[in-house]
């Protein structure tokens, strides 16, 4: 009998088509490494766990970008029903995908952080949006980016350079989500770190730098193909690639992360890498940025899955 | 050093593919393809209300029958027979011509770009209502032509702005080619021509000596009286109109049509055989076959029937469930009406929230090239049925209502002008 993997992509996100796409590429991938494993593609809907009861797959791979795909929650539902699984326990990821929580820890845990602020609208709404975004610039200053606390591809995202835009960029943020963060934009080179498991502990993929048209990595910038410059590895000296690699694994481990993440950080000019947020179901798309590390590294994607999917299913058996 | 672009062709494509991005608006209708969003977006006819059986036997038929021809190449200009049936459709809106006057071409959406095609250098102008319909903004854009909004009011395009934009884009030294217009139930703004109107804009392009491309997808599908009399009944010269079965029969058979003067018709034929050879002999010969054994006229009939009641459903639940200060066009026909927010919201910001109370609709600047519509949008009730349409409108409230929380709290409910500096024009007074 084959061992049946199911990689769930899509959902209700407003990240579904990033999810469908890197759905397609992990199955793809997984089916050219694992001719052994029966892959099939799977959306959440809600007759999902009624066919996981009848017929439990050997192991599923979470590939859900937004909410209920990183919040957790899935996988909660996933370990309830003792089905393996790729990827972090629902407790790590309520902690990584919210990210002012994720920040404060890594901020204990001696990681650099941008200055910032979280509010809800009601705050906003019951002091009075000008006195509260007054009292934002004074204690963390301009250019300032405002962005949900949860979500991801940069969606409701945007840096505010004059106060005369902050009002505007929290009405795009409150459209994502009820949760905004208001941090300290910092100038620098954008970097992403990918980490993934191994026997001997996790290990970090060779940096991405980042290099946007615009010098803003934006939902466009992140998914036209041809937009956005690349560099694997990142062009930073040995001491700073040592560095973010060590941000990148104290994210991983800080916060309880399993099988694969992604953070993604900003070396600001003197060198100083700067946490921003970590992605416990990294994009795997045509221009996403783990399958590009993964290729830097001489890593296949369906090997890794492969092996991912084996490890998931003897720590269930 | 240089990096990598993960593709690398991206300094081969032509300055006509700059816009061609990745964006978040088409990543949000991702999630309105699912069942749990009430979708108001989309433009799908309801093809649920066909005959699967009738289709089927007229597929079984056709192939059985007419199999070697119907799954051969055939002519550029379309199948003979179809177009003499063409001629008995159009009757309905009261366009004569002559079966040489037709091409048949795969939807509408084909004829247009062919109009463009033989018609447009990059630069030259089309003018267009304001908004229009986003399928031709974009084949405009394509063949590099620049577009310019005219205002409409409630009974359409506005005559007294379209001389003015003939007077300014002249004035500015540039060539108009077309007058693009959509009188009947028009796409986006539901609102339609009246004859009188229809005169007024036909006479405009008679004297400045303007082509009219009269777009006409849902001419036949009025809820109230006779079909609209096209502007092509009244000049076979200076027209040109496009017809589609996509509303009246099925839109998955991609079978439109243009009819033009004898000389455009010429060219048409050529730049159709360039860009496909021919159209689906397939596709026509099911339409032929379909209307020659079917009572078509009636089937059209029981679609009217259908979106008279959602549309009913739609206004009736905007008028009972939207906050105040929120304006509608009211549709006499066709798929669509278009939506008025109150200042200072923005459509197109307020889609994730939509989509995420599971309702999608299209923002209006879509339907611009210039900016304009942030106020506005879309609301499609030809696909849900009326108890869809009421729980996704009674969604969309909620939406607005937050929205407008949120705007009133951080103060942007400021009048948001156009790239003139004027209120956006928009057909939406009541």
């Amino acid at each position: 009998m084959s061992t049946r993997v199911v990689v769930l992509a899509g959902g209700l996100s407003a990240e579904r088509d990033v999810s469908l796409r890197s759905g397609r590429r992990v199955a793809e991938a997984l089916r050219a490494a694992a001719p052994e494993f029966e892959v099939t593609e799977a959306d959440v809907d809600s007759s999902l766990l009624e066919e996981f009861r009848a017929d439990p797959p050997a192991c599923v791979i979470p590939l859900l970008h937004g909410a209920a795909g990183e919040d957790g929650s899935l996988r909660d539902v996933l370990e309830s029903l003792e089905i393996p699984f790729v990827g972090s326990v629902g407790d790590a990821c309520r902690l990584a995908f919210d990210k002012p929580i994720a920040k404060s820890l890594l901020f204990g845990l001696g990681v650099n952080t941008a200055s910032s602020v979280a509010l809800p609208h009601s705050t906003f709404r019951e002091l009075g949006a000008q006195a509260v975004l007054n009292a934002v610039i004074s204690r963390i200053g301009l250019p300032l980016i405002v962005k949900p606390t949860k979500g991801g591809s940069a969606l409701g995202a945007s840096v505010v350079h004059t106060a005369a835009e902050f009002p505007s960029a929290m009405v795009g943020a409150f459209a994502y989500g009820e949760v905004a963060l208001m941090e300290h934009f910092v100038e620098g080179t954008e970097i992403s770190v990918c980490v993934y498991d191994t026997s001997d502990g996790p290990v970090a993929l060779p940096a991405v730098e980042i290099v946007p048209p615009a010098g803003i990595y934006d939902y466009n910038a992140r998914y036209t193909a041809g937009t956005t410059e690349f560099f694997v590895p990142a062009r930073l000296a040995t001491d700073v690639a040592e560095a973010v690699a060590a941000v990148a694994l104290e994210a991983h481990s800080g916060l309880g992360l399993r099988d694969w993440s992604r953070t993604d950080l900003i070396v600001d000019a003197t060198g100083v890498p700067w946490f921003l947020e970590v992605n416990v179901a990294p994009g795997m798309t045509e221009t996403s940025l783990f399958p590009q590390a993964l290729t830097e590294a001489g890593v296949g994607l369906g090997e890794l899955a492969r092996d991912l999917v084996l490890s998931a299913i003897a720590r269930n058996s | 050093m240089s990096g990598s672009r993960l593709d690398p062709w991206v300094d081969s494509y032509a300055e006509r593919t700059l816009g061609m991005t990745a964006s978040e608006i088409r990543a949000l209708f991702a999630v309105a393809s699912r069942p749990e969003v009430v979708s108001l977006a989309g433009g799908m006819p309801f093809v649920q209300a066909l005959s699967m059986d009738v289709m089927a036997d007229t597929v079984s038929k056709l192939i059985r029958e007419r199999g070697a021809t119907a799954l051969q190449y055939g002519s550029g200009q379309g199948d003979v027979t179809l177009r003499e049936q063409i001629l008995e459709v159009m009757e309905e809106v009261k366009v004569t011509a002559h079966p040489d006057d037709i091409i048949v071409t795969t939807g509408s959406q084909m004829a247009l770009d062919l109009v463009t095609r033989v018609f447009c250098d990059p630069g030259d102008v089309v003018l267009v209502e304001a908004p229009s319909y986003v399928g031709a903004l974009g084949v405009f854009r394509a063949y590099e032509c620049g577009v310019v909004h005219v205002a409409m009011d409630d009974e359409g395009l506005s005559p007294s702005a379209l001389e003015e934009a003939i007077r300014d884009v002249r004035a500015s030294g540039r060539r108009i080619k077309m007058i693009y217009t959509i009188p009947s139930f028009h796409n986006p703004a539901g609102v339609t021509q009246g004859p009188q109107r229809r005169a007024e804009i036909l006479r405009i392009a008679q004297r400045e000596g303007i082509l009219l491309l009269e777009d006409d997808p849902y001419g036949l599908l009025g809820f109230d009286g006779e079909p609209p009399r096209a502007i092509r009944a009244d000049d076979a010269e200076g027209v040109i109109y496009l017809g589609s079965f996509s509303k009246t029969i099925a839109s998955g058979l991609r079978v439109g049509w243009a009819v033009a003067p004898h000389g455009v018709r010429e060219k048409l034929v050529l730049a159709a055989e360039s860009a496909v050879l021919c159209p689906s002999n397939y596709a026509q010969l099911t339409v032929s076959e379909y209307l020659a054994t079917q009572p078509w006229r009636e089937q059209i009939s029981t679609f009217r029937d259908l979106y008279r009641e959602r549309r009913d459903a739609l206004l009736d639940s905007m008028t009972s469930l939207f906050p105040a200060d929120i304006t509608w066009t009211v549709p006499a026909g066709g798929f669509y009406s278009w939506i008025t927010l109150p200042e200072g919201l923005d459509a197109k910001a307020m889609l994730p929230r939509a989509v995420a109370a599971l309702v999608a609709y299209v923002p209006g600047t879509g339907f611009y090239v210039d900016g304009q519509g942030r106020q506005n949008l879309r609301l499609s009730y030809c696909y849900p049925d009326p108890d869809r349409i009421r729980e996704g409108v009674r969604r969309l409230a909620g939406v607005i209502e937050s929205e407008l929380e949120i705007a009133h709290t951080f103060g942007t409910g400021a009048v948001l002008l156009d790239s003139e500096g004027s209120v956006n024009p928009a057909p939406n007074i009541l």
